[in-house]
């Protein structure tokens, strides 16, 4: 046991700065977008969600450029294009998918003249690499209050707003009779999404920062039974999927080919993928095992009543 | 502008728009934006395995463009579309940070295979362009009734027999050969961009599917050419001026639609007052009380 525990975990895993916070930024950012992201899910925006991670990697971008914080230029980019999409109509089912590639396509043109940008003065492309693809081990602790309140907020604001904002996303028409004010919550959402993504995207990068929006969540959803309980398991599933991949990450600097390590946003996708297909196989385990007792269920009825009129 | 190494650009860039055009319309009709984004996104991959494996970008591009249309086929059995496009468009791109973090001399490619180089492209790649240009524009042909139809009602196309689930596959196998055409000379970005912006702007003009593919067409050549000229001169990524002036166009034809939608509604509702009255509007003049 002790001797499988040390295989696992090479020598200073746990005294590492680095990987203290990448675990506790990765963490949190984790554990916003599994919350966020099971109401994208269930809202069917998970273009959205993507479109706006593509976009905040513009405000990475600029960031780097200005010499500001990432954070800052992740977030206001992605509430500025969050902003965009609730004023052309993304919410609307109609159209919705439209209005997304709109904003994606004129964000990424963006992206891609600050990307130019970056790499003329620095004249690296270090910039692009680590804002498209994200810089875990490398992000500096200054970092570690802002996520963190940052998340705090976030997840606070997505709590208090649970009912409300649950019923508009399962049922809009339902929530618009019993008085809910849907456009406030498609709003709220929109704003969330956009600080959940930012968050992820200064983690494992702007273009993949959907895994961790989609991926936990669209398994919680197969898995829970009750629409609470996934927010809990996609928070889990995030979580779990990032500290495994920092892990795996950190074991693979003596892995082949270069002794480099393998990237952990890697890592990340492919345990959050596996989840998910986990989470499909238990649904279908679970579904299958009820309809067999259901049957049997039946079947034991028939022969009562068979045997009660005889 | 138009000296020797830029008569290839200019060709080259047409082909694409002309393609992206056709394709776009389908795009926009169907509601495919985020496949017609991640596609692209993700195939670029598919240029780092090659790099790895020693073998022709061409061959990485198509390899995994027709394995993401067909995962984002598959996996459509069983979750929503925009999950399983999302889905499968992490897993590539997953793949793709794996290749790159293995390969040394490949990082500065990923710029220009994610927002495209088209100024000074090869003559070379004249050929493949148009042979995957043209394969795109037949496999659009050969199906445009049916795809036409699974693309304006699922449901009346079950009835005539066109299987909702194999014309999606046709249609992704499509974005996936319009992917491996596109991404080594103009990028991800900028052939998504047209595929989604100038087909929209045209169909705000029009409800005839012939005459919104012709304008879908003929916007995404002005646009490419546009966006060239100007790019040329600034020096500045062409990527950037088709995003906007793609973005551009979406709102002249969304400002045009609605201006017609609202003169016309406003006629009718004032004609409307005016019948449902039944009566002239001067009929408290003439001493009757008028109606409340």
């Amino acid at each position: 046991m002790h001797a499988a525990f040390g295989w696992l975990v090479e020598p200073g895993f746990f005294s590492s700065a680095p990987v203290r916070t990448a675990a506790l930024v990765g963490g949190v950012a984790a554990v916003v977008s599994g919350i966020v992201g099971a109401f994208t899910v269930m809202r069917g925006q998970s273009f959205a969600g993507h479109a706006l991670a593509d976009v905040s990697a513009a405000g990475g971008s600029a960031a780097f450029l200005i010499g500001i914080s990432p954070l800052l230029g992740f977030v206001g980019m992605a509430g500025l294009a969050a902003g965009g999409m609730e004023a052309v109509g993304v919410e609307r089912a109609r159209g919705r998918d439209l209005a997304t590639g709109i904003v994606l396509g004129a964000g990424l043109g963006l992206a891609a003249l600050l990307l130019y940008f970056d790499s003329t003065s620095t004249s690296t492309t270090g910039a692009a690499i680590s804002v498209l693809f994200g810089s875990m081990f490398a992000i500096a602790p200054s970092i570690i209050p802002w996520a963190a309140g940052l998340s705090a907020l976030v997840a606070l604001a997505v709590l208090l707003a649970y009912r409300p904002l649950l019923l508009s996303s399962l049922d809009p028409d339902l929530a618009a009779v019993r008085g809910v004010r849907v456009r406030v919550f498609e709003t709220l959402h929109l704003l969330a999404l956009a600080a959940a993504v930012a968050l992820s995207a200064l983690t494992i990068g702007a273009i993949l920062s959907t895994a961790l929006l989609v991926g936990p969540g669209a398994a919680a959803l197969r898995v829970a039974r009750r629409p609470g309980w996934s927010l809990v398991w996609a928070a889990g599933i995030g979580l779990g999927c990032t500290w495994l991949g920092i892990l795996l990450a950190y074991d693979s600097y003596d892995w082949p080919p270069g002794h480099r390590g393998w990237p952990v946003s890697f890592f990340i996708v492919a345990l959050v993928f596996v989840a998910y297909v986990a989470g499909g196989i238990f649904h279908r385990v679970r579904r299958d095992r009820r309809d067999h007792r259901d049957r049997r269920g039946t079947s034991a009825r028939q022969a009562h009543a068979t045997a009660g009129s005889a | 502008m138009f000296s020797g190494f830029m008569v290839t650009t200019w060709v080259v860039a047409t082909v694409v728009a002309v393609v992206a055009g056709v394709v776009g319309f389908f795009v926009v009709a169907r509601g495919s934006a985020f496949a017609a984004h991640a596609l692209p996104l993700g195939a670029f991959s598919g240029a780092a395995a090659a790099a790895l494996a020693g073998v022709s970008t061409l061959v990485g591009l198509v390899g995994f463009s027709v394995l993401g249309a067909v995962g984002i086929s598959r996996l459509s059995h069983r979750a929503r579309r925009d999950v399983a496009t999302a889905l499968v468009l992490v897993v590539l791109l997953g793949l793709g940070a794996l290749f790159l973090s293995m390969t040394s001399e490949y990082a500065p490619e990923i710029y220009s295979l994610l927002f495209g180089e088209v100024i000074g492209v090869s003559t070379s790649s004249i050929t493949p362009i148009a042979v995957l240009g043209a394969i795109c524009v037949v496999m659009v042909a050969v199906a445009w009734r049916p795809l036409l139809l699974s693309s304006i009602s699922p449901e009346l196309g079950e009835v005539a027999g066109v299987s909702s689930g194999r014309m999606e596959l046709w249609f992704l196998l499509v974005l996936a050969a319009v992917t491996a055409m596109a991404l080594p000379v103009v990028g991800a970005l900028l052939v998504f961009s047209l595929m989604v912006g100038p087909p929209a702007a045209a169909r705000s003009f029009t409800s005839k599917p012939h005459v919104a593919l012709a304008g879908s067409v003929l916007v995404a050549v002005v646009t490419v050419w546009a966006a060239i000229a100007v790019s040329y001169q600034t020096n500045w990524p062409v990527g950037f001026f088709v995003g906007i002036i793609g973005a551009g166009a979406y709102f002249v034809g969304r400002s045009w639609s609605w201006w017609v939608q609202t003169g016309r509604s406003g006629w009718r509702l004032r004609r409307g007052a005016a019948l449902r009255d039944g009566r002239p509007r001067t009929a408290s003049l003439r001493g009757a009380p008028a109606p409340r």
